[in-house]
């Protein structure tokens, strides 16, 4: 067995896929430098992440693959699981080894897998598109914290520069400790030091506009006055809602 | 109201403009939740100039009521005074309430602030009439334009059309606004004539068909010339109030399913009606809204839009509601045994799509899956079919379907069983 241990970017993935066929290793697993545990029994080699390497991997797999399938191998890596080197190295060598699209083969069990995968991932996406709760700060630079579940923020980055060209933004996954900064220009990874949890849930009055506090109690207000009480059903509720984001939504902080 | 009071108090707000424009939005968002549309889909408008905002055709539910119900739009009414005195409704001339409206101002203001923080995908205007159709709806469409024009907002619009309000102005908002809507209010003639004295069918009828043969006009505008400004890009739609008249599920579907193919309508929704005050004329003021029926006729809907079903196979005379204890595709596929059970290896996608308890992704799934492989139980399984309801209506590999000496109702009793039991179970 030969372990090929990568860098944990996805350019380092897509190398570690070269270097699998390169090296016609048949029994080749997949790990992230982050995440591995050395094993006596088996053959270390290091994988140096090389864009040109990557780069013919991804032309690879677009030759054979929709927009879809390739957004797939893409929500794979980003799922953060402990498996998904192991799915995607599998799922590479079936596209590569067949010369038909097996994209829609909901025959197999790993295309289904991995389908089921990306869908989770399209739908913390979705849900960040809409739980995103900004705060007017100082400066004139629109601030939020979230915590999602996967790592989606490379997904709704573009999403977010769209919709809110004409103003400055972060948006700040507590969780993964990063954030996207939009400039009015682009967006960009940013980095804190030392993020003190109560100060990215609960910011100090100074710090934030002064429309600010208005605006989360007129929200607030909204929030309880369209409820319908007579149709009161808290299960439905926190199934659209789940608990685990209640702190950071405006409306729930009440 | 009393949460009101504490939040006021809890910030120690100053008292004046901040609390007079709460108490407002307190009172006509509650005065517009029984609509229930709250769609943000269906537009693309990208986002111009780099100005605020986009729809991207999906729509985005921001949030959700504790009554599980979905929060995307800034809801409210621009006034609640109201010139007319409808039985079923809140805002009604003789119901004793205080009334309040908001300026242009406030609802542009209100709009872009929520919108910059994500909380909305835009602003769903309705309003109470006061004066006149042509003087409330003239503001409706101020608002939009202003929100359109002075602040390049392109977030999502839907504006509500007053009654009786004059073609100019409908085709002046439909230009700003994404979605029309006009609502029909009950599901026939004579249940509005009983309960909406003042307001006639023509005047509901009028801006419909209007609005259809503008968005036609457009559509042909576009063709030609690809810059021409989008007519209410996402179509119009309209709402009815269920358990407040006596019609049968099967007139309401009837009425629907004629909306649909008359006006073009994207949407036809449902709303059980909620009780807000005594009237002989309505069901008795304690009594709980219609959710289940509610719930039934969407999935009616449903059937009719996306799998290909049409009212009367739904219906017939000796059924003509909806039962409650299955859903109406169950009902229908237990009524037509003949046709079952399909075999989802070779049966067409239109028959696939009719088994109970399957969608129609899975119904995709099965059509792209079956080019590799034989499908067998375990597969449907994993797209996610309810096959507690499935299995009694298809055939495959290892799998026979139900029963052959049962009939309708002995399957029937093992579904309800079936699913009872794996209730219990899962107690523990």
């Amino acid at each position: 067995m030969v372990h090929f241990v990568y860098d944990g970017s996805f350019e380092g993935l897509l190398t570690a896929v070269f270097d699998v066929y390169e090296g016609k290793a048949e029994r080749a697993q997949l790990f992230s430098i982050k995440t591995y545990q050395p094993d006596v029994f088996a053959e270390r080699r290091d994988v140096f992440t090389d864009s040109v390497k990557a780069n013919r991997v991804w032309k690879g797999l677009f030759r054979k693959s929709s927009p879809q399938g390739l957004l797939n191998v893409y929500s794979v890596y980003l799922s953060e699981r402990t498996d998904r080197e192991t799915l995607l190295l599998a799922f590479f060598r079936r596209v590569f080894a067949e010369s038909v699209s097996i994209e829609d083969d909901f025959s197999s069990p790993l295309i289904v897998q991995i389908s089921q995968i990306s869908r989770q991932i399209h739908r913390e996406k979705h849900r960040f598109e809409a739980f995103v709760r900004f705060i007017h700060l100082k400066g004139n630079i629109y601030f939020a914290s979230i915590e999602p579940d996967f790592n989606i923020l490379p997904l709704i980055g573009p999403h977010f520069a769209e919709r809110y060209a004409d103003q400055r933004w972060i948006i700040y996954d507590t969780r993964r400790q990063y954030g996207l900064y939009y400039d009015l220009q682009q967006v960009q990874e940013v980095y804190f030091e030392a993020v003190p949890d109560s100060l990215v849930l609960d910011l100090p009055s100074d710090q934030v506009e002064e429309d600010e506090a208005l605006m989360q109690q007129l929200w607030q207000v909204y929030f309880q006055s369209v409820n319908i009480v007579e149709r009161k059903n808290m299960k439905l509720h926190r199934k659209h809602l789940p608990i685990r984001y209640w702190k950071y939504l405006t409306e729930k902080k009440i | 109201m009393n949460q009101l009071l504490v939040l006021i108090q809890k910030h120690k707000f100053p008292i004046g403009m901040s609390e007079k424009i709460m108490k407002k939005l307190q009172i006509l968002a509650d005065s517009a939740k029984y609509d229930v549309s709250c769609s943000s889909s269906g537009s693309k408008r990208k986002n111009t100039q780099r100005g605020l905002g986009n729809t991207n055709g999906m729509g985005i539910c921001h949030s959700f009521t504790e009554d599980g119900r979905c929060v995307s739009l800034l809801k409210i009414l621009l006034t609640n005074h109201c010139i007319y005195d409808c039985a079923y409704c809140v805002s009604r001339r003789s119901n004793d309430v205080q009334r309040v409206a908001f300026t242009v101002e406030e609802v542009v203001s209100m709009t872009m602030h929520f919108y910059r923080r994500n909380y909305i995908e835009g602003l769903f205007l309705s309003s109470g009439i006061f004066k006149n159709s042509d003087y409330t709806m003239e503001r409706l469409v101020r608002i939009a334009k202003t929100l359109r024009t002075e602040h390049k907002f392109n977030g999502y619009i839907h504006l509500k059309t007053i009654p009786g309000a004059s073609n100019e102005l409908v085709r002046e908002a439909g230009l700003y606004a994404d979605r029309l809507s006009v609502n029909v209010e009950l599901p026939t003639e004579q249940s509005l004539v009983k309960l909406a004295p003042e307001k006639n069918t023509a005047d509901i009828v009028k801006p419909m068909s209007f609005i259809r043969h503008t968005i036609e006009e457009n559509r042909q505008e576009i063709q030609l010339y690809k810059h021409a400004p989008a007519f209410v890009p996402a179509g119009q739609s309209t709402q009815m109030i269920i358990g407040a008249s006596p019609e049968s599920d099967w007139q309401i579907m009837q009425q629907a399913d004629s909306l649909y193919k008359k006006f073009h309508l994207k949407r036809v929704y449902y709303s059980a009606y909620v009780p807000v005050q005594q009237d002989q004329r309505l069901p008795d003021l304690h009594s709980l809204p219609p959710v289940q029926r509610e719930n039934r006729l969407y999935q009616t809907d449903w059937l009719l839009r996306f799998y290909g079903f049409s009212v009367n196979e739904i219906f017939n005379p000796s059924a003509p509601n909806l039962e409650t204890d299955v859903d109406p595709k169950l009902t229908w596929a237990l009524r037509n045994l003949h046709l079952f059970p399909v075999d989802i290896n070779r049966a067409d996608y239109e028959m696939i799509l009719r088994i109970p308890g399957l969608g129609v992704k899975s119904a995709k799934k099965i059509v792209a899956g079956r080019k590799f492989h034989h499908l067998t139980l375990d597969h449907l399984r994993q797209f996610g079919v309810a096959l507690n309801r499935a299995r009694y209506f298809l055939i495959c590999i290892g799998w026979n379907g139900y029963r052959r000496d049962w009939n309708a109702a002995e399957i029937k009793r093992q579904i309800i069983a079936g699913n009872t039991q794996s209730t219990q179970l899962s107690l523990f």
